[in-house]
């Protein structure tokens, strides 16, 4: 694997928009066409050599071209690994909204927190959070009911609040603590929160499973515990309430059996 | 002597009743009693000849005093504010006619900049429901001609809409319903018991934020499912009444305001009470409707809708994409997050609303107001440039609460100079406009980019 | 003043008869004539395809339901997972959206694909300043929108009464102060009924209350339309729509029209126009042994002189139905269960809009795409056939030249049958394997220009390239004598080689040169039927009692409508 590593030179005054900034972007180019790629702030057009020092070279293809991303004012920057389908992307520090929105594949870790929108509608790879996400964290685009489809995305901090709405498949686990509305919507997937979540865990869901370790403050109404069973999740295992729901929801059946979503919190 | 003039459509709140009748005196210029009007909508019309009307744009001096200056002097600063600027806001939209809205888009499209309504801190959360889950609604006067249930949820017409009640929702005797409010029963859900509480047959006491919790609950029993004894305060067996309140009616309609847009998940309380209202059409007909508050919100977002296809928070900064996320181009995020770098307050008053820290970075950045009067956002910007009343002083299409568009009228002039909203809009494009062509680039990022160099 | 002249063309032509022969068209002071000067400005055509610009008989681009199309679909702004919204071209405005463009997208789209007017399929008339606002804001093409009246309660009394003076005076009055086209039909009484979630399924099913069957709406309105002799035929979306087995309402509706007879003095002979025939050609009792009624259909319109038709046909995207049909869009969304959104209008109609994906995957939807190609295949009479996809309802309308294309090429329409999932089972239940038609250019130019022109009542303007009418005209990069097929046709299709609208050239080679480069108009009609003591007494009492905005109120004012071309009647 090769690797181009940017520098941020200065702080963006306001926002840098930087969708160039993917391994199938850099692949195969020379460090001058790196250095052309578009980004912006605002109606202003730049490249990323204008906010960057670009450093090393890219593989041939994306999965063979890794990024790093330096420099203080990262958390200014958005869209890191945004679309990307392979490859590898490291940012030193925090990331500001999109980044990893509508991944594919390949591999992005953040060394600090993301901002809101990260993870949107994520496809496949594997996305590593060494802080704490804030809110719409692998949600679905506004309006759309096709939420993240698969991959791995997992988070060392807290999470804020609309994590994974109208999720379809793929796996997220929280270490930390979750905010309000985790999972609503839920179609499939599964939501690991290793802490506690305040609220409204599930809401609306018609299909899924969503771990929440230490419970939540208030239960959703639409929820029944129907057993208590012992289950292996990321590696260990642990015997968990578990309840059934939205009841609220519609429910389809499959081979006559009615299909719910799934609530788990662990046995005292 | 004066002339009646009939017909007049109130500019104020969304429920834009169109039967008022403005006395003007015989010259056209005063304003000499209105009728029909609440009390809100009355001040509206007779206030306009008070003493002290900003009849010249006003600029921000450096002692903090501001100074009368031309509407020409005006017009060149703020479109040279907006050139200079690298991601501008246009915010407001909500107190003026469409065809200014449209002039502003058109300008905003040309200085890339971010065109948000007041929405934003309004109903934005019931927008953002619908385009979640969808939106089963009707016109009023469906409601006013059919509706044997109302329910109120999180709304106060009694305060906020005065004639909401007596013009479709309680009292009128319509088509199919010719027993008028006997023939109607009312829920109000609400944590207090509000004046529309008084006026309702059943009044549900909800915990504060705890809505989407009894949405959830009502939409459980509706599938035959139990629910715990209690949910956000109210009992079991209250919530099952409720239920049966609604199943047992012919039609049903929910309005709903702040209590749901504004409480804990905003809008995903509205989603599952769009979903609960969904659930009832197994049973019998439901409808429901947002009660928007401005007279014009809806307009805004319908103009901006047709134009860039979003109802509010439309990022056209980048001049070549429109894009529509909030939580990231609403105008609270834009400020709080300084990602703005110039402002325009048009036809609102952002400083009034908005939290303190969004309120404080408008006040950093340089700021132009558009309104008639002075207000709290005046007196932080750079420039505030009046304009005539919409509804009084210029016509123009406005949209009800419930999308449907009404012409206003005119009823007096305005006062000698002052220029409507579209006038200014369009003059400020024209002024972007030859400011682009004497720097000799193409369009507002090149200018930028030439400025920069 | 301004002279063009479009050179060594192969013209195709319904109105002057050319088929494809080299000719020139000329053009002075945006109207079409038979020569011009020498200092004409000359456009060179050899090699190419000339036709008269098209007319888009039943399109929904303007109005309440299709904004809500927009506010609630963000989405659709996104396609495939990138971004739908961009500047296409230099000097015009942002444009936007898959399935429900934004209306400058629609005006561009439409100039770049050649069209010069478009007929917007419905109008609630408590509603009608909204479309002609998004009408106004259209640039490029000339339009008009039709009023539906055909779950108004005001026809409801009138038509159950016999009283068609009062019926036609009451329509004349609402042309009026909706600045309206025509007599628009939606699922008739179904959509009142819908008022208290109920439906009218079949032509005898009586509306609640008002007691009146669809079969006496439609017949009644057909004699109101020829009453007022208007240009357009009246406008039908019959009862039971995308129903299996609702062929039979279907051929119900249409035999409505037997007995009746055109009137007017506008070159229209048909007296029905039923639109989005796909949708209502449908066999079988369920979803499981669904079928195709397209040849039924077919055989009974092609022998029935007096109707004409639109095919409505299913492009295989995801898009966006939106319709005046309440009910209809409820129940769909009962079975995809994606939001529905419902707004029923008070006194007039309601609507709904659903998202909808024709999955190329999904048998049901391979069935509807081959019953829409099916119809067109099946008609013997082009001139009273026409081309829609009912945008965005089957498709957006910027997948014509695709539908074109599989119209006019065998091969390109066999690889998508054969593609398909369940390609034995829609062989086995529709006809279409054995369809060898192709759709010629020149018959092509009849079902997009002079078949709708002609429908419309608008002959003497669009829809043909005779001395006198409108200097609209689009020139293609499709040399008949080197025939394209398949995508390369559908791309020649899509972006013309020059588009010329009012005698200004407006598109070349795909791009759109100005953001306004001619002004639009807006097309209404004005019946000279004066109101009646009874319609004046009833629309006081019903505005006073039952609705909820004043009489006064209600009219749509010029400012609305800047540039107006008003029909006389």
């Amino acid at each position: 694997m090769e690797t181009v590593t940017i520098t941020l030179k200065a702080v963006p005054d306001l926002y840098l928009e930087c969708e160039s900034v993917t391994p199938d972007k850099f692949a195969g180019k020379t460090a001058a066409e790196i250095a052309a790629l578009p980004c912006s702030v605002g109606k202003c057009n730049y490249t990323l050599g204008d906010w960057f020092e670009i450093s090393g070279r890219p593989g041939a293809t994306a999965a063979d071209t890794k990024i790093i991303v330096n420099g203080k004012g990262t958390d200014k920057c958005k869209y890191f690994g945004a679309w990307m389908t392979a490859g590898e992307v490291v940012v030193n520090g925090t990331a500001d909204m999109f980044t990893g929105a509508w991944m594919e594949g390949g591999k992005l870790t953040i060394k600090g927190d993301v901002r809101s929108f990260s993870g949107l509608q994520m496809k496949g790879g594997e996305m590593i959070i060494e802080g704490r996400a804030w809110n719409y964290l692998a949600a679905a685009y506004r309006g759309d009911w096709r939420g993240m489809q698969g991959g791995l995305i997992r988070v060392k901090g807290d999470v804020g609040s609309d994590l994974g709405t109208f999720m379809n498949g793929g796996t997220i686990i929280v270490e930390g603590n979750a905010d309000i509305h985790i999972g609503t919507h839920a179609e499939g997937g599964t939501i690991i929160i290793k802490g506690k979540a305040h609220r409204r865990v599930g809401g609306q869901m018609v299909k899924g499973e969503i771990y929440v370790y230490q419970g939540c403050d208030v239960m959703m109404p639409g929820f029944k515990k129907i057993e208590e069973r012992e289950i292996e999740v990321d590696g260990e295992k642990h015997v968990f309430n578990v309840f059934i729901g939205d009841l609220g929801e519609r429910h389809s059946k499959s081979k006559g059996e009615v299909i719910y979503g799934h609530l788990y919190t662990l046995k005292e | 002597m004066t002339k009646t003039i009939k017909n007049v459509i109130c500019t104020f709140c969304g429920t834009l009743c169109d039967d008022l009748e403005v006395d003007v005196s015989d010259d056209g210029k005063k304003i000499v009693q209105v009728r029909n009007a609440c009390a809100i909508g009355a001040e509206k019309y007779l206030h306009v000849g008070n003493p002290g009307r900003v009849v010249l744009p006003r600029m921000r001096q450096e002692d903090g005093t501001y100074k009368d200056i031309s509407y020409e002097e005006a017009i060149d600063f703020a479109a040279k504010t907006l050139l200079k600027a690298k991601k501008p806001l246009l915010y407001g939209w909500s107190s003026t006619n469409c065809e200014a809205i449209a002039a502003g888009n058109t300008l905003a499209e040309k200085i890339g900049g971010v065109v948000d309504n007041c929405a934003t801190v309004c109903h934005g959360s019931s927008l953002l429901a619908i385009q979640d889950t969808g939106v089963p609604s009707c016109t009023l006067g469906e409601v006013k001609n059919r509706a044997d249930r109302i329910i109120f949820w999180g709304c106060n017409p009694a305060h906020a809409h005065p004639r909401h009640m007596s013009r479709y929702s309680i009292f009128p005797r319509g088509f199919f319903s010719a027993k008028g409010q006997k023939g109607r029963k009312i829920i109000c859900v609400d944590c207090r018991e509000t004046d529309t509480a008084k006026i309702a047959d059943t009044f549900v006491r909800i915990k504060q934020s705890y809505d989407y919790e009894v949405f959830d609950a009502l939409r459980t029993l509706l599938r035959g499912e139990e629910i715990p004894d209690e949910v956000g305060g109210v009992p079991r067996e209250k919530l099952q009444e409720v239920v049966d309140i609604c199943k047992s009616g012919r039609f049903v309609t929910l309005f709903f305001g702040m209590g749901l847009t504004h409480t804990l998940g905003r809008n995903h309380n509205i989603d599952n009470g769009i979903n609960f209202i969904r659930d009832l059409n197994d049973y019998t007909k439901a409808t429901l409707i947002a009660m928007r508050g401005h007279y014009n919100v809806t307009g805004a977002g319908q103009v901006l809708g047709w134009q860039y296809g979003f109802p509010f928070a439309c990022d056209l900064s980048r001049l070549t994409m429109a894009r529509h996320n909030p939580g990231e181009t609403t105008s609270v995020d834009l400020l709080v997050r300084h990602e703005v770098d110039a402002c325009v307050v048009i036809a609102s008053d952002l400083a009034a609303h908005f939290p303190f820290e969004a309120t404080r970075r408008m006040a950093h950045i340089p700021t132009i107001t558009i309104d008639p009067h002075i207000s709290m956002s005046t007196e932080l910007s750079d420039l505030h440039i009046p304009v005539a009343i919409v509804g009084v002083e210029v016509g123009g299409c406005c949209y009800r609460m419930d999308n449907v568009p009404i012409e206003t009228r005119k009823c007096i002039d305005a006062p000698d100079g002052v220029i409507t909203d579209e006038e200014l809009f369009k003059r400020i494009s024209a002024r972007v406009d030859e400011l682009l062509a004497e720097a000799d680039v193409k369009n507002a990022s090149e200018y930028l980019a030439k400025m920069e160099a | 003043m301004s002279e063009i002249i479009i050179k060594n063309g192969h013209v195709f032509d319904a109105v002057t008869g050319l088929k494809g022969d080299v000719a020139d068209v000329c053009i002075k002071d945006g109207v079409i004539v038979d020569k011009v000067s020498n200092a004409a400005t000359v456009i060179d055509a050899a090699g190419k395809t000339v036709m008269a610009g098209a007319v888009d008989v039943h399109t929904h681009v303007a109005g309440p339901k299709v904004n809500l199309g927009r506010w609630y679909r963000p989405e659709d702004k996104f396609r495939l997972g990138e971004r739908c919204s961009a500047k296409l071209n230099p000097n015009t405005r942002i444009e936007g959206g898959f399935s429900i463009p934004t209306v400058f997208k629609t005006g561009y789209e439409y100039a770049r694909m050649g069209f010069a007017f478009t007929m917007e399929a419905a109008m609630p008339p408590l509603y009608a300043r909204h479309v002609h606002d998004e009408i106004r804001d259209t640039p490029i093409l000339d339009q008009a929108a039709l009023p539906v009246f055909g779950n108004n309660w005001f026809m409801f009394e009138y038509l159950k009464n016999g009283e068609y003076d009062n019926a036609a005076a009451y329509v004349a009055w609402i042309l009026r102060q909706t600045k309206g086209y025509g007599i628009k039909c939606v699922n008739p009484g179904g959509s009142e009924a819908w008022g208290w979630g109920l439906n009218c399924l079949t032509v005898n099913d009586p509306v609640p209350y008002f007691d009146i069957t669809p079969k006496e709406i439609v017949d009644g309105l057909i004699t109101t339309n020829e009453h007022l002799k208007l240009p357009h035929s009246v406008h039908l979306h019959s009862n039971n729509l995308g129903n299996p087995g609702n062929y039979t309402t279907t051929l119900d509706s249409l035999k409505i029209a037997e007995g009746h007879t055109a009137n007017n003095n506008f070159g229209r002979d048909t007296v029905l126009h039923h639109t989005h025939v796909q949708f209502h050609s449908y066999g079988g009792t369920t979803w499981a042994d669904f079928e195709s009624k397209a040849k039924e259909v077919m055989d009974y319109v092609n022998k029935q002189k007096n109707i004409s038709i639109d095919t409505g046909n299913v492009t295989l995207d995801e898009t966006t139905t939106m319709t005046a049909d309440g009910p209809f869009e409820y129940h769909l969304g009962a079975l995809n269960h994606l939001k529905w959104a419902n707004v029923d209008v008070e006194l007039e109609t309601s609507a709904g809009v659903v998202p909808y994906i024709y999955g190329k995957n999904v048998k049901v939807c391979e069935m509807q795409w081959a019953i829409g190609l099916e119809i067109a295949l099946y008609a013997k009479d082009m001139m009273r056939t026409m081309i829609t996809t009912d945008h965005p309802n089957a498709g957006p309308f910027t997948r014509y030249p695709r539908v074109y294309a599989w119209l006019m090429d065998k091969e390109y329409r066999d690889a998508q049958l054969n593609g398909f999932k369940w390609s034995s089972k829609v062989i086995d239940a529709t006809t279409l394997a054995e369809l060898d038609r192709e759709i010629s250019l020149y018959e092509l130019s009849q079902m997009t220009r002079a078949a709708p022109a002609k429908v419309l009542g608008l002959s003497k303007s669009f829809g043909g390239l005779a001395p006198g009418m409108k200097g609209n005209v689009a020139v293609y990069n499709i040399n008949p004598d080197n025939m394209l097929k398949g995508l390369e046709l559908e791309d020649a299709l899509s972006k013309v080689s020059v588009f010329i609208k009012d005698g200004v050239k407006c598109v070349e080679n795909g791009v759109v040169l100005e953001a306004e480069p001619v002004v639009k108009k807006t097309y209404w009609v004005n019946s000279s039927v004066p109101d009646t003591k009874q319609v004046i007494h009833d629309v006081s009492e019903k505005f006073l009692k039952y609705y909820s905005v004043n009489l006064a109120n209600y009219e749509v004012v010029d400012h609305y409508a800047p540039n107006q071309e008003i029909v006389e009647v």
